[in-house]
């Protein structure tokens, strides 16, 4: 077990250096520079600028000098937002993505497997077809025009949210970028954990369950659960990133000061350092998520070995 | 019996002590009307546009930051909801030739950790300006001002401390310029030349603007700053007119979204908005008329040629496809908020300008096409050889219709083929730079309320000149009329400078902006006149 997580931490050092390195020079080539500004700036302000922020050496001396900054953990001064370092605005950003992104990823979940098992057990009566037909609109709609449909209803129409922003971060805050957010994977989840579940309780095992006499929700519990919930967890990993993603849409929709809309606006301004700083955080937890849910599968599928 | 009576007293008295707080405040506090009813709460939300790049004034150069800066900062001059330029931190100034300028700062003005504000501080600031360490991208602003040695010391060749400036006493400035500048003062009123506090900056460096560490001398200051999420200011209990101060709290939201902002507004969480969008003008005008603001805007937006490139370097085909832009249908039918439709790259709204209407534009279109024809056929350009190009625009929903309307314009009247390219906005301003286009949208909002702040654009040694004009002409006129001291003969020469334009035609006007939003009509002492758009909150109130 040890030994399987040190080998994967090994692994994701090339990774995140090679991940560093294209986007670094993917940056510096992308037209249009972090200065550029309508109205020119004088060549010898510009000489300026470009020392302050190391831009007057040679593109290979800046990356060398930023790998070294950024195995220190300093990841520079922001290009764009000048009174701030990436690590400032990083830290002040990650916390509020990391409390929706949870709360989603948890809401996600329960909220899946929950329904998807209920019509697994209801298969072919009307609550499966409403859960079912009921994901499939989730599943089909995006949360670009979920969200503004929920703000409208919710907030405008009914008052009961506000329509974006953060604030302290409380409950009425997170409730609408959090269904924003998890819809989608709730209806994936559930249509996953469905059709699993079907399949597990028609099984061989299961029948020889109910041959013993045991009761019904003692075999779905005990016995079904487990193996049907195979599928749901190799699928965290993708919705896990779906929704790291998708937070760059629903942050942008809802005004909500996190790492989606910090990255799009450092692309936006070619703020180099913030692009980069936030390219690696993102790397980083990809791999620090997949491996989670490698074990979790070794955990579940006793076939699954280290 | 007793009980009530006693409740009623207690109303009665309440009431009576009401009415007197209410009266005993609008009699000083000049901008609220006397009998204006004002809420409980005096705590505005407004919407900003894009996170602010810096609180810095020095380090800045774009609208959301102005705005911020404006309730933040107090220049030498302000500016009334009229937009006429109104004492700030001067309560006077004087000068005989326009180029030795004394100003009298009031001996009150204090900065939010109450050291008193002095000359000191603009001479600092204003060197802070132009000094190369600083890496101003407005520094060219002083520049323009033809303050002595400005450019000079911008390029390097002059050390910053020679700077036209010194304080005479601590209340008394001069500045020094190498030629006339009539209008300098009103160039006072920019974001650019505010003063900062030189303790705080030498205590704190690039740190000073943290909530925690800012000091300032305008009206309010900063309590609280989440990136990407609010900005929210308190009144600066040390601003030498804070009596005047109505609001108790200023919230600024940088929302990008013009979609996102107008939910915020409409379901009251924002009370003035930074923009509003275009699809929704027409059922916000119906439904929210009376939250929809539209004052004129000192902006203009045009289609730049590429002067330097065959075949826009021939007059004949910069004219045809300049007359063939029906600009009516533009802002009647694709724009509909009451934008002008412009024949000068000066808007008409610049105080003292008055133009002369072009023969192009006094012309039906029906009229103007015609002559489009004949210009392109004589450039050689028919059936056999039709006119092919590319038009640049930034992405934008607005930019793109309009490139479309003009598309289709051009191939229908002139059979000309356009092709469209939109590049996202950094790789639109390098392309551009590059002078690697042909015909380009562009868009200019003046600095200061003053045709040059337009017209210098066109200068052939104007590092903003993307369309690369270049006339002796327009160059001598433009240089007779930057150093006319006397208004009059000025603007008579910044209208003779859009006769030339009129005839080289090295960019096709096309509308004067409007600067629409939507404002809560609960908010009090909102400036519907002002050109430039400035706003100061402390002039803000909010009524019940």
């Amino acid at each position: 077990m040890f030994k399987f997580i040190a080998k994967r931490i090994l692994e994701a050092i090339p990774t995140l250096l090679v991940l560093i390195t294209i986007s670094f020079f993917l940056m510096r080539f992308a037209p249009g520079n972090p200065f550029s500004t309508e109205r020119p700036l004088p060549p010898e302000v510009m000489e300026n600028i470009n020392a302050k922020y190391g831009l007057d050496k040679s593109v290979f001396e800046q990356y060398t000098t930023y790998l070294t900054n950024v195995l220190q953990g300093d990841f520079g001064p922001s290009f764009k937002y000048k009174d701030f370092t990436v690590n400032e605005l990083v830290a002040s950003a990650l916390p509020v993505s990391a409390k929706v992104g949870a709360a989603a990823f948890v809401f996600t979940l329960i909220m899946g497997v929950g329904v998807g098992t209920i019509a697994a057990l209801k298969q072919n009566t009307w609550i499966d077809y409403t859960i079912m037909s009921t994901a499939m609109i989730g599943v089909v709609m995006p949360s670009f025009v979920l969200a503004p449909a929920l703000i409208y209803v919710f907030s405008i129409y009914l008052g009961w949210f506000p329509a974006g922003g953060w604030l302290d971060g409380s409950f009425q805050y997170m409730f609408l970028p959090v269904i924003g957010m998890s819809l989608l994977y709730v209806a994936t989840f559930a249509r996953i954990t469905r059709g699993s579940m079907i399949e597990t309780l028609n099984s061989n095992f299961i029948r020889t369950a109910r041959a013993k006499g045991l009761s019904y929700t003692y075999i779905v519990l005990k016995h079904a659960l487990k193996p049907a919930m195979l599928p749901v967890v190799s699928y965290m990993g993708p919705a896990f990133v779906g929704i790291i993603t998708g937070s760059v849409v629903i942050e942008t929709i809802f005004g909500l000061p996190g790492i989606g809309k910090l990255f799009v606006n450092a692309a936006f301004n070619r703020d180099y350092s913030l692009v980069m700083g936030v390219t690696i955080l993102i790397g980083f937890l990809f791999i620090i998520f997949n491996t989670v849910v490698d074990i979790l599968l070794a955990a579940i599928d006793p076939k699954i070995r280290y | 019996m007793e009980r009530l009576k006693n409740k009623i007293t207690q109303a009665v008295l309440l009431s009576v002590g009401l009415t007197l707080a209410s009266t005993s405040f609008s009699t000083f506090a000049a901008d609220v009307p006397a009998g204006t009813q004002l809420a409980k709460v005096q705590e505005l939300v407004r919407g900003n546009g894009a996170e602010v790049a810096s609180l810095d004034p020095h380090k800045t150069e774009g609208v959301p930051e102005s705005h911020v800066i404006r309730d933040l900062l107090e220049g030498l001059v302000n500016q009334d909801s009229e937009g006429n330029t109104i004492p700030g931190v001067a309560t006077s100034w004087e000068t005989t030739d326009n180029k030795l300028f004394t100003f009298h700062l009031r001996k009150d003005a204090k900065w939010s950790n109450g050291d008193p504000v002095t000359a000191e501080d603009f001479v600092y600031s204003f060197k802070r300006v132009v000094d190369p360490v600083t890496a101003s991208p407005y520094a060219w602003y002083l520049e323009m001002t033809n303050m002595v040695n400005a450019k000079e010391i911008i390029e390097g060749t002059a050390d910053k401390e020679t700077l036209g400036i010194k304080a005479i006493d601590p209340y008394t400035l001069q500045v020094t310029l190498t030629t006339a500048v009539p209008y300098f003062v009103k160039m006072m009123g920019h974001t650019t030349v505010k003063p900062v506090h030189k303790a705080s900056i030498e205590k704190f460096g690039d740190k000073w603007t943290k909530p925690e560490n800012f000091v300032g001398n305008g009206a309010f200051t900063v309590a609280n700053w989440v990136v990407n999420e609010r900005i929210e200011l308190v009144p600066n209990n040390y601003y030498w007119d804070n009596a005047h101060t109505v609001l108790t709290k200023v919230t600024f939201l940088p929302i990008e979204n013009q979609v996102a902002e107008m939910n915020r507004f409409l379901s009251g969480e924002i009370d003035i908005t930074y923009e509003l969008p275009n699809e929704h003008y027409k059922r916000l005008a119906k439904d929210h008329a009376e939250s929809v603001s539209i004052p004129g805007n000192l902006c203009s937006y045009y289609y730049g040629f590429n002067n330097a490139k065959a075949p826009f370097n021939d007059v004949r085909v910069r004219k045809a496809l300049s007359y063939a832009i029906d600009r009516n249908v533009i802002t009647k039918f694709l724009l509909g908020q009451g934008q002008k439709p412009a024949y000068f790259l000066t808007p008409e709204i610049v105080a003292g300008f008055h133009p002369q209407m072009p023969a192009y534009g006094k012309l039906t279109q029906k009229q103007r096409v015609q002559e489009a024809k004949d210009l392109l056929s004589e450039a050689g350009f028919n059936k056999q050889n039709p006119l092919k190009f590319t038009l640049l625009y930034n992405t934008s929903e607005n930019h793109k219709k309009i490139a479309a309307a003009i598309q289709s314009m051009w191939k229908k009247s002139l059979g000309v083929d356009v092709q469209l390219e939109n590049q996202e906005w950094k790789t639109y301003l390098d392309t551009r730079r590059q002078g690697d286009f042909d015909v380009t949208r562009a868009g200019w909002c003046g600095d200061y309320n003053e045709a040059s702040s337009f017209l210098s654009l066109m200068q052939s040694n104007n590092s903003s000149n993307d369309p690369k004009y270049n006339s002796a002409e327009y160059d001598q006129i433009m240089n007779k009329a930057l150093l006319s001291t006397n208004d009059q003969e000025r603007n008579a020469l910044y209208a003779e400078a859009e006769v030339v334009l009129a005839k080289d035609m090295p960019i096709a006007p096309i509308y004067q902006y409007v600067k629409a939003r939507l404002v809560n009509p609960h908010v009090g002492g909102f400036p519907t006149n002002n050109a430039e758009d400035k706003i100061f909150s402390k002039d803000l109130y909010i009524k019940q």
